[in-house]
């Protein structure tokens, strides 16, 4: 409706103060006597602490604390949690390892901290953070995942022999391994998923005040979920209880998941300025982002997929390592276990499946939850392996995928999900039109003659977002319910504020989240505001990531509006003397349908507030709360092509095309949700072509800067064809499903089944640099 | 970044004065220095800065010799409409380096000192026969770049200027590092009245270096196809995350193609 409506192309109202620099960030924020903090940290991946001496930075100019762990531990702060329990198949609970805010005797990864200097100026806590004198026994370290398993690797925690975390399964192994004996032909893959480095443009950072007259905190931080910081916080850590401690994220350059997590230094941060009385700020530099920020992926599996003779999958068996880091993260043990393998069936119909998965601890940064968090790696084994498959087969692959499609709905995987609409062929039929399919092979002719090798792949994804029914994933393990609140205030006046537990840090809520609500009442998109990110404002939220906040935060705010629709229908029931049944609200108006009978949509806010003539026993006010519990997953799908040339003298990959056709349900502002897929096909890109974690053998980051990490840059991308074509989401009031993920999820096996198309071969590692490309190349003509 | 002093000199003689002082470092454009300065590997006591003096400025063209002084920015290399003409070929590459901040402050005494490794120019004055001025004395390029960041310069010595006589057909093709965009391998080729000469960066595990296979192959048919089937050796290459030693070695035969190609163009 209208041109600030549902389905209209509103631009951004928060752009403008992002654009002109008056976006407001943690490192904005000044409190009276605020003081600057450095953390001091390790240098080795793996050693023991013998000694801390501060004596010396004590003494520095402008010093007016130097905090260690032991202190930390005397005053009682907890050790950092991990939020989801996963059992391994023997029915054990996985080996937490403990993870101290700061490390007392013990670091595990470079980047680990150990100590918080603060002084007058981040100059001085630098230099003073320096002076800090530590004795370390240096001990072997390891980074990969697969050595990390083997007898007599270094033990990264006591708790966890062989560094295995747990070695979980999911689906049915006797009818999955029946399924490949009996197969007509099995395809068998080894497939590495990179490690990746979020890389969100703003740095983490911290601000943590302590009132002493008060006896309150304030934490401003970087955080896509202030409430769940809050409540970790209090619950697990010690701070402070919720009621004493208030958490702020204001706006934040970006998270990509990384975000999410509690880290040491905010709750470093909150205890520091009581220890020293002073309020202490943190703000990251782009090493310590690299070092310590949580990384994403990082998966080494085996697959085997098993064919009928009329090719139709039988069974798919999944072997996977997942490294986890130095430390279980907030939510790391839920990515590649819950959010990973129960998207294993993808768009098809196969028959039974069996996913085995083992975690590891390594001597690196830890590894949690970056866009897509799972679902990007379930994608890229069944994809990459449906493309072999059908180059095996000697079939198209957009034929063999059609003929597996799952065509009809409800349908019920053998990995937990049940897919509530859907319609994958339309997608895929979008996709090859839009990519002219059909009319590659000429292409490639011609790009042939001018010496150039060029290749077509593609990738038919699912994911499951809008996370998420809170009762199902409690009993899977998860100790936060997944719902989400909303509180619609209506003032006096009639202008509205929304206030959300979803939290924005990029994703455009301040103008979709209001044009839901001018929608609703027809009211100006300017007088509707949408306030998040605060503790104190709103009561409690789950937060934004798992692209839930259309589905799950925008579904809350739809139901406070119904409440305070229906209370405002019965004020102007009782004004016009009229039966609440007729009334209407429309264009700002509130009316009795059929006739010319009608109230300005201020005046019922007035009346509501001056109560001078309200229905017999109303309360007066118009201000409605609702909480909403998702009733399943929401599966945003779609199909991706991407076309490469290939330069075989340098390596060098050139995208020539990317078409994009999705199925996100319901769509609230189409632009909006075309930056999301722009956005996120960038980055899957990112990962197939460009960026890539690389730790040498002693641990170090090699990849610590932009001069050695590439992140993608706009001449490395091509324009991007994206379409939708969508199907209602049945699971959710208003029938989103979700868009923030797919991009990330959809394009990684796109872009390799293309590069492995054009070269002829099997696999390539990610990313598929221009070197890489060129030893590929080079093995080839070798054989 | 650690504390600093800062001083602005007001000409070389003043500079050279100011350098003597403490643990002193000469600024120009800044984008090394200061990177390296905030991530604390570099912590000179003071900085000299020689972006404002006016002597240092600025790109002469007289007949067949050109001289670009210190202070010069890359922008203003690769936009001079003089050695456009004279030489397009170093224009040119002036215009691949980093990005427009980078260009727009980022000088070639600047580049030329600091000697990275994967830096475009030490390539173009090698290949050039280039003469490095100082305040002090005039050194070749063959004998200014000695190793991996290290140059011919004494300590406190100033870069002023450098100057070159302009080749009949000269060009630079540069294979980018895909995170740094720096040179994975540049190649500078001029032909000129004492023949060809090609210079390397970014690949030579001692720096720039002149590859002694392509310049014979050029030297009897200046021509893309004379390099056909010539092999640089990988031996004495770097290897690094980016590219393999032979990833570098095959750069440079293709590269170089695509340089002589593009100076017959
Ligand atoms: C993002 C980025 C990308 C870049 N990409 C490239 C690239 O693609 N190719 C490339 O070649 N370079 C690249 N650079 C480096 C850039 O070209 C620098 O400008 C150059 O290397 C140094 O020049 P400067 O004027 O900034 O020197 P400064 O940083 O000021 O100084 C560098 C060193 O030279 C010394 N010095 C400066 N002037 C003199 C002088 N007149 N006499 C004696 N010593 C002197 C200084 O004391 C210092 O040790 C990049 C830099 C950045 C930040």
């Amino acid at each position: 409706m209208g041109i600030e409506g549902i389905g209209a192309r509103v631009v951004r109202k928060e752009d403008k103060r992002f654009i002109t620099g008056a976006g407001r960030y943690v490192d904005d924020m000044v409190v009276p006597g605020m003081k600057h903090a450095a953390f001091v940290r390790s240098p080795h991946a793996h050693a023991q602490i013998k000694k801390i001496d501060v004596k010396k930075a004590q003494a520095m100019p402008g010093v007016i604390g130097v905090l260690t762990g032991k202190e930390l531990k005397a005053d009682g702060i907890g050790n950092l949690i991990c939020g989801w329990m996963i059992h391994s198949k023997d029915g054990s609970p996985m080996k937490m390892g403990g993870w101290s805010p700061l490390a007392v005797d013990k670091v595990r990864y470079v980047g680990d901290a150990i100590a918080i200097v603060v002084a007058e100026t981040k100059g001085q806590a630098r230099d003073a953070a320096e002076a800090v004198e530590i004795t370390y026994k240096e001990l072997k370290a390891v980074v990969d995942a697969t050595k990390a398993l083997q007898k007599g690797a270094p033990q990264v925690h006591a708790e966890a022999d062989d560094n295995l975390i747990f070695d979980w399964e999911i689906g049915d192994a006797k009818t999955t391994d029946a399924a490949i004996k009996a197969a007509a032909h099995v395809t068998r893959m080894k497939i590495v998923n990179n490690r990746l480095v979020p890389n969100a443009m703003e740095p983490r950072a911290a601000l943590g005040h302590y009132d002493k007259a008060e006896d309150h905190f304030t934490c401003w931080t970087t955080s896509q979920n202030p409430h769940v910081a809050r409540l970790v916080m209090s619950a697990f850590y010690n701070v402070a209880p919720e009621n004493k401690l208030r958490v702020i994220a204001p706006d934040v350059g970006g998270g990509f998941g990384s975000k999410i997590y509690i880290y040491p230094e905010e709750i470093v941060c909150l205890w520091a300025s009581k220890k020293t009385g002073v309020p202490v700020k943190w703000v990251a530099d782009r090493t310590e982002s690299f070092l310590t920020d949580a990384h994403g992926r990082d998966h080494v599996s085996t697959v085997e997929m098993a064919f009928d003779k009329n090719n139709k999958i039988t069974g798919f068996k999944v072997d996977t390592i997942a490294n986890l880091g130095a430390y279980m993260s907030l939510f790391s043990s839920c990515v590649p276990t819950y959010l990973y393998a129960t998207l294993l069936s993808g768009q098809y119909n196969i028959p039974t499946i069996h996913a085995n998965v083992r975690t590891v601890y390594t001597n690196t940064a830890p590894v949690d939850a970056y866009r897509g968090a799972g679902r990007p790696e379930a994608t890229y084994l069944l994809e990459r392996t449906m493309e072999t498959a059908a180059r095996e087969l000697g079939v198209s692959p957009a034929e063999l995928r059609r003929t597996n499609f799952i065509t009809s709905f409800p349908h019920q995987t053998p990995v937990i999900m049940n897919y509530d609409a859907g319609d994958y062929g339309a997608s895929l039929d979008a996709a090859t039109k839009a990519s002219d399919y059909a009319g590659f092979a000429k292409r490639k002719a011609a790009a042939a003659k001018q010496g150039k090798l060029r290749g077509i792949g593609m990738s038919c994804y699912i994911e499951a977002c809008g996370i998420a029914p809170s009762a199902a994933v409690g009993s899977l393990g998860a100790g936060v319910g997944l719902w989400e609140s909303a509180e619609v205030r209506v003032n006096a006046v009639g202008t509205i504020e929304v206030l959300t537990g979803s939290h924005s840090h990029g994703q455009g809520h301040e103008t979709t989240f209001a044009q839901l609500v001018t929608q609703r009442f027809g009211v100006p998109l300017d007088s509707v505001s949408i306030v998040h990110g605060d503790t104190d404002k709103v009561q409690m939220g789950m937060g934004t990531y798992g692209s839930r906040s259309g589905a799950v935060g925008m579904s809350a705010i739809a139901k406070a509006l119904d409440k305070v629709e229906a209370k405002a229908k019965k004020i102007a029931a009782h004004l016009l003397e009229a039966d609440e049944g007729d009334i209407v609200i429309e264009n700002g108006e509130v009316k009795v349908a059929g006739t010319d009978k009608s109230l300005p949509w201020f005046q019922v806010a007035l009346a509501a507030y001056t109560a001078h003539n309200l229905p017999a026993g109303m309360e007066p006010g118009l201000k409605e709360t609702a909480f909403y519990d998702p009733a399943n997953f929401t599966f945003p799908a779609g199909c991706y092509i991407c076309e490469v040339e290939i330069d075989p003298e340098t390596g060098t990959t050139d995208i020539v095309q990317f078409v994009a056709a999705d199925d996100f349900g319901n769509i609230i502002n189409p632009m909006i949700v075309e930056g999301q897929v722009h956005g996120g096909i960038a980055q899957g890109i990112g990962q197939a072509l460009l960026e890539g974690a690389h730790y040498d053998a002693s641990g170090q980051l090699l990849t610590a800067s932009y001069m050695d990490y590439t992140m993608p840059r706009a001449d490395d991308l091509p324009s991007f064809k994206v379409s939708t074509s969508n199907t209602p989401c049945p699971s959710n009031p208003l029938g989103i499903k979700g868009c923030g993920e797919a991009g990330a999820i959809g394009s990684p096996p796109a872009v390799i089944n293309a590069i492995t198309d054009a070269l002829g071969i099997t696999d390539i590692a990610m990313p598929a640099s221009p070197s890489t490309v060129w030893a590929a190349i080079r093995a080839t003509k070798k054989h | 970044m650690y504390s600093v002093n800062y001083h602005r000199a007001a000409s070389v003689a003043d500079a050279a004065k100011l350098v003597k002082s403490g643990d002193a470092k000469l600024l120009s454009g800044g984008m090394t220095l200061i990177p390296a300065m905030k991530t604390r590997l570099a912590a000179p006591s003071d900085l000299v800065d020689l972006s404002r003096i006016k002597e240092l400025q600025g790109v002469k063209v007289s007949g067949k010799t050109v001289t670009i002084g210190a202070a010069t920015t890359h922008y203003d290399v690769a936009n001079d409409e003089k050695l456009k003409k004279a030489c397009p070929a170093l224009a040119h590459l002036a215009s691949l380096i980093g990005d427009p901040a980078v260009r727009h402050k980022g000088t070639i005494g600047g580049s030329v000192a600091n000697n990275d490794p994967a830096a475009d120019y030490p390539a173009a004055l090698l290949a050039l026969g280039a003469t490095i001025i100082t305040n002090k004395r005039e050194i070749a390029a063959a004998k200014f770049f000695t190793g991996l960041f290290e140059t011919a310069l004494k300590d406190g010595e100033i870069i002023i200027a450098v100057s070159f006589t302009a080749p009949a057909k000269a060009a630079y093709e540069k294979f980018r590092n895909p995170a740094s965009r720096y040179a994975i391998v540049g190649v500078f080729v001029a032909k000129g009245k004492d023949g060809v000469s090609v210079a390397v960066t970014g690949a030579g595990d001692d720096g720039v270096f002149r590859s002694k296979e392509i310049e014979a192959a050029l030297a009897k048919n200046f021509a893309a196809s004379a390099l056909d089937g010539v092999k640089v050796p990988a031996k004495t290459l770097m290897t690094d995350l980016h590219a393999s030693a032979e990833y570098r070695a095959n750069l440079i035969a293709v590269m170089a193609k695509r340089a002589v190609a593009a100076a017959n163009a």
